[in-house]
């Protein structure tokens, strides 16, 4: 077996991984691409694990405890996300912009002025809740709450 | 006797310091021992006030009355030899040690030869006169102490310039009284005209005070000494190039102090400090400096023929536009202030003319008289409470002293044999007529002679005018209810007090006998031609006053009243001229601080905020994009690593 | 290993299979981060996690590759499912799941897929070993588990304690926090948090829940 072979999949997975964690906007399409870097890692570890024949296996095992803090980081993550939809009725990151600099800043053209018509322009264009119609589904208003 | 005039500079110094810092000391004590007592007279800060007052005029009149029997006594032994033309002294004084500079040293040197002790009497007793008048003038004036003790200031500043030995200790008196007369000028500085007057008066003395300070360098740095003997004995050795760019210089500062006709502006505007202030600086002693520094390096002056020519010019011209301008002004200071600015270029002419002695006489003698003139009006604008004399008349009947003593001041001023400005006018039209033969260029003598015989006919007008519209003619007076700032307080009574009374009376003696001090110089033809012309000034005011007691008999002057009564237009002149270019040229660097100098620092923080906003833009809170940024530096920074190891 | 390294040109059956599970694995893992459905991206995770756990089959590493199936597909994705329909996600097409960092991701993620293949290939071309069964079965992996990475084992145990109790934490709601202020989203210290500026949040979207 050539080495190549496995190290390639793997660092195209990665890459994959990193377009979807900076592309995708829903946070649990974010995790899932986190998900899909840490695979790309664990079979970096098995097929070099297996081409230096290590007695210990400790390529191996040290996949076995990246599965495990994968499955730690998806249950906490979710609590977060969970949180998060819970304080904001979101879980878009385009949304979630407390990190920007706030919008009353000094001077005319602030760019986060902008920034936030843009927003603001945004949420009123297509709202999460037209987005149930486009699929046909009967879930308006009134019928959920 | 040799530390005579060392004590007489430092005791009114020392009075100035008690008295500024003496005068309320014990403040909170004195506040709380009058606590109980405050339920009986007055309040507190009324007693406090004026018992402030009480105490600075004690601080103030004492060491005066002290340093004026000191200068008495030093010119005890010239006497008038100085004004005889007989033999010099030696001086007496003493050279309290020299402060070397690393090039030519400063002497502290303080004498009193005959000029300094004549002088010196003069200014001690008139200073004596106004601190005594002033507790009777400013009597309820809150600012009485800090008032009086600037007097002291002044005295002992003028006192310095009198007694210096040495030319740069004499500068440092000369500039301490500027600074005094800007400060008494402004002592009622809550009207905005007053401290304009001060600072005009201020800029105006400085203004000539730079020329001065170099034409002390010049002489000094030709000379080799600032010491005023060993530099009038080094004269005769000196180019006459340089001589006369010294003495060029010296003649600004001195037509700037002595209000002489370029820089003579600011002596009118000055009549906005209290009455005893104009009596003393302005008429007796602080405008006197400046002919006096003449008459002390007369030497050099007279060996710079050019100089003197220009003396003599300037002179002829303000002593007759002045004279002009006081016979058209309504306001009685400003009357007597262009009277003085006249009078000064009077002594100046005869500077000019070469006499020393006659011009010192004068001095002397205007001293007194001007000083008592000024305290009269001082009496009378107290009475009516207004400067104008529109506003006065008739006041002879109510103020008898002072008519009296005003009578005695304007004959005096006109030259009316036999007071005082009879004999010294007389003294100085002597000299120029003497100038006239020889020493002067000639149209100089001429014009000089002309303006100084056409100006005794103007005074005597001028004089009788003012006499006429104060004391005769029906009464005017507009009780005042309140007093306007910047005029004395009205009060209700016949005469004025004694405090005020006794200084007058006490000045009119000086103002009558001073003529025959030295012995009587008198030269006929001279002495009735001017008696002539001044009665003749005198007669056609009386006959146009008889023909219309109320109309002023300024109109006289006819199409000329206006420019008269403008003096000239010289001070719009000025305004045109310098003030208004270098308030346009302020207000220019005010504009370009604003816009290129702010404005770069500005523009530097707009353009720093512009360019900002481009990184700004990466601060839009999206996580996303962090990462993204954080990932495209690890990438490059990996490349980096792989590419160049 | 790699004095004996075979021609790329001649694969192997091994090889064969391996690539075409890898090809598998990266197809399915493109469509997860390009699917306009959100659970068909999760539906085509498990495609990815499966054609991997092949993979770890056919480089010899039995036991890996049951956990992975039993772990990633078993569990992970439930919880992603459940994560979806928890947070009320739109089930079906939905036209906005890329964000507006689409166009940086694209450029950031191809120049990472490019310098780690040219650098994989730069350095492991020659790299070559033989496959041989039975090195990664669980009573291997076991002995070495439990003798040398114990410590570590024991330390990842406690980790996973602390996930658990950490996720709890969060996703209960009557449990307040240090200050005493409640987490409720519909608190007014929740409102108030969504009015804060540059947040951007969008008005409620399922009016109560």
């Amino acid at each position: 077996m050539h080495i190549v072979y496995p190290a390639v999949v793997s660092a195209l997975l990665f890459s994959i991984g990193v377009y979807g964690v900076l592309a995708r906007r829903n946070t649990i399409l974010v995790l899932m691409s986190v998900e899909l870097m840490l695979n790309a890692v664990n079979l970096n570890l098995v097929a070099f694990d297996v081409w230096l024949g290590d007695r210990l296996h400790s390529g191996q095992v040290l996949t076995l405890f990246v599965i495990v803090i994968a499955a730690a980081e998806v249950g906490v993550g979710l609590a977060i996300v969970l949180a998060l939809y819970r304080n904001r009725r979101t879980v878009d990151l385009d949304y979630l912009r407390d990190l920007a600099e706030p919008a009353d800043g000094p001077t005319p053209g602030n760019p986060t002025v902008t920034d936030q018509a843009q927003t603001q322009r945004h949420t009123t264009d297509d709202q999460p809740v037209e987005r149930d119609h486009g699929d046909g589904r009967p879930a308006g208003r009134g019928g959920k709450s | 006797m040799t530390t005579f005039p060392l004590l007489a500079v430092l005791l009114p110094f020392l009075a100035a310091f008690a008295g500024l810092l003496l005068s309320r000391w014990p403040r909170g004590r004195a506040r709380q021992s009058n606590g109980p007592a405050a339920h009986v007279g007055g309040t507190p800060a009324d007693e406090d006030s004026a018992r402030a007052n009480r105490r600075a005029a004690w601080i103030a009149v004492v060491p005066t009355a002290a340093a004026a029997v000191l200068a008495v006594w030093l010119a005890w032994g010239q006497g008038f030899a100085f004004l005889d033309g007989g033999a010099r002294s030696v001086p007496v004084g003493d050279t309290y040690g020299a402060i070397d500079t690393g090039g030519v040293p400063i002497s502290l040197t303080l004498q009193a030869d005959d000029l300094s002790g004549l002088l010196g009497v003069l200014v001690t007793l008139v200073a004596l006169a106004v601190q005594i008048y002033s507790i009777g003038y400013l009597k309820d004036d809150p600012r009485y102490p800090s008032y009086s003790a600037f007097i002291s200031l002044f005295t002992s500043a003028m006192l310095l310039v009198v007694y210096a030995g040495d030319l740069l200790v004499l500068y440092v008196g000369w500039e301490i009284m500027g600074l005094c007369s800007y400060l008494l000028i402004g002592h009622w500085w809550e009207d905005r005209g007053n401290s304009r007057a001060a600072v005009k008066a201020f800029l105006v003395t400085r203004l000539g005070d730079v020329g001065f300070l170099f034409g002390i360098f010049v002489l000094g740095g030709a000379a080799g000494s600032f010491r005023i003997a060993d530099v009038l004995a080094k004269v005769p050795e000196m180019s006459a190039g340089t001589l006369v760019a010294a003495t060029m210089l010296l003649l600004a500062g001195v037509a700037g102090k002595s209000a002489q006709v370029p820089l003579h502006t600011w002596l009118p505007d000055a009549m906005a400090g209290p009455t005893p202030i104009s009596a003393l600086i302005h008429a007796a002693t602080m405008v006197a400096a400046g002919i006096f520094l003449v008459a002390r390096l007369f030497p050099a002056f007279a060996a710079a023929r050019p100089t003197l020519d220009v003396l003599a010019v300037l002179a002829a011209l303000g002593m007759l536009g002045a004279a002009l301008a006081a016979l058209a002004q309504d306001d009685l200071k400003r009357v007597l202030a262009y009277s003085t600015v006249s009078q000064l270029a009077y002594m100046a002419g005869g500077l000019a003319a070469g006499s020393d002695t006659a011009t010192i006489f004068h001095l002397i003698t205007h001293g007194a008289f001007k000083a008592l003139l000024f305290l009269c009006a001082g009496v009378v604008i107290h009475h009516v409470g207004s400067n104008l004399m529109s506003q006065m008349g008739g006041l002879r009947r109510e103020l008898p002293i002072t008519f009296a003593a005003t009578t005695v001041g304007f004959a005096a001023l006109m030259g009316l044999p036999p007071f005082s400005g009879f004999f010294s006018k007389d003294a100085v039209l002597v000299a120029m007529e003497g100038a006239l033969a020889g020493g002067l260029t000639d149209a100089a003598a001429l014009l000089l002679y002309g303006c100084a015989l056409a100006t005794v006919a103007v005074t005597g007008a001028y004089a009788t005018r003012a006499w006429l519209r104060t004391f005769f003619g029906r009464t005017r007076t507009v009780a005042l209810p309140e007093p306007e700032p910047g005029t004395a307080h009205v009060i209700d009574t016949r005469e004025a007090p004694p405090t005020m009374l006794v200084p007058v009376v006490l000045l009119a003696v000086p103002a009558v006998l001073l003529g025959f001090a030295g012995g009587l110089h008198l030269d006929a033809p001279v002495a009735v031609i001017s008696v002539v012309l001044a009665l003749l000034g005198a007669a056609v005011v009386y006959a146009s006053w008889r023909s219309d007691p109320v109309a002023d008999p300024a109109r006289l002057l006819g199409p000329l009243r206006q420019p008269c009564e403008q003096a000239f237009y010289v001070d719009h002149l000025y305004a045109a001229v310098i003030a208004r270019p270098i308030v346009a040229l302020a207000g220019l660097v005010v504009r370009t601080d604003d816009t290129v100098v702010d404005g770069a620092v500005r523009g530097s923080g707009r353009s720093a905020r512009g360019l900002s906003g481009l990184l700004r833009l990466a601060q839009n809170g999206n996580v996303q994009l962090y990462v993204s940024g954080l990932l495209a530096g690890v990438l490059l920074i990996v490349v980096g690593a792989v590419m160049f190891t | 290993m790699t004095e004996a390294m075979p021609s790329y040109l001649s694969p192997t059956g091994q090889e064969i299979i391996f690539l075409l599970l890898g090809a598998v694995a990266v197809g399915s893992a493109l469509l997860v981060v390009t699917t306009r459905q959100l659970v068909h991206a999760a539906l085509w995770l498990v495609v990815t996690f499966g054609a991997l756990a092949g993979c770890y089959l056919v480089l010899t590493a039995e036991f890996v590759a049951w956990v992975q199936v039993l772990i990633y597909v078993g569990a992970v994705i439930v919880l992603l499912l459940f994560g979806i329909m928890l947070t009320r996600a739109p089930i079906g097409r939905s036209t906005d799941l890329d964000s507006g960092n689409r166009p940086a991701a694209v450029v950031v993620a191809l120049a990472t897929a490019a310098i780690l293949v040219t650098v994989v290939i730069d350095g492991f071309r020659m790299a070559y070993t033989p496959l041989t069964p039975g090195q990664g079965g669980a009573a291997e992996l076991g002995g070495s588990i439990f003798s040398t990475w114990v410590l570590p084992f024991e330390a990842l145990s406690v980790l996973l304690l602390a996930a658990l109790i950490g996720a709890i934490v969060l996703s209960r709601t009557d449990i307040t926090g240090a200050n005493g202020t409640n987490q409720r989203g519909d608190g007014p210290n929740g409102l108030s948090r969504t009015d804060t500026p540059g947040g951007g949040s969008p008005p409620d979207q399922t009016g109560g829940h």
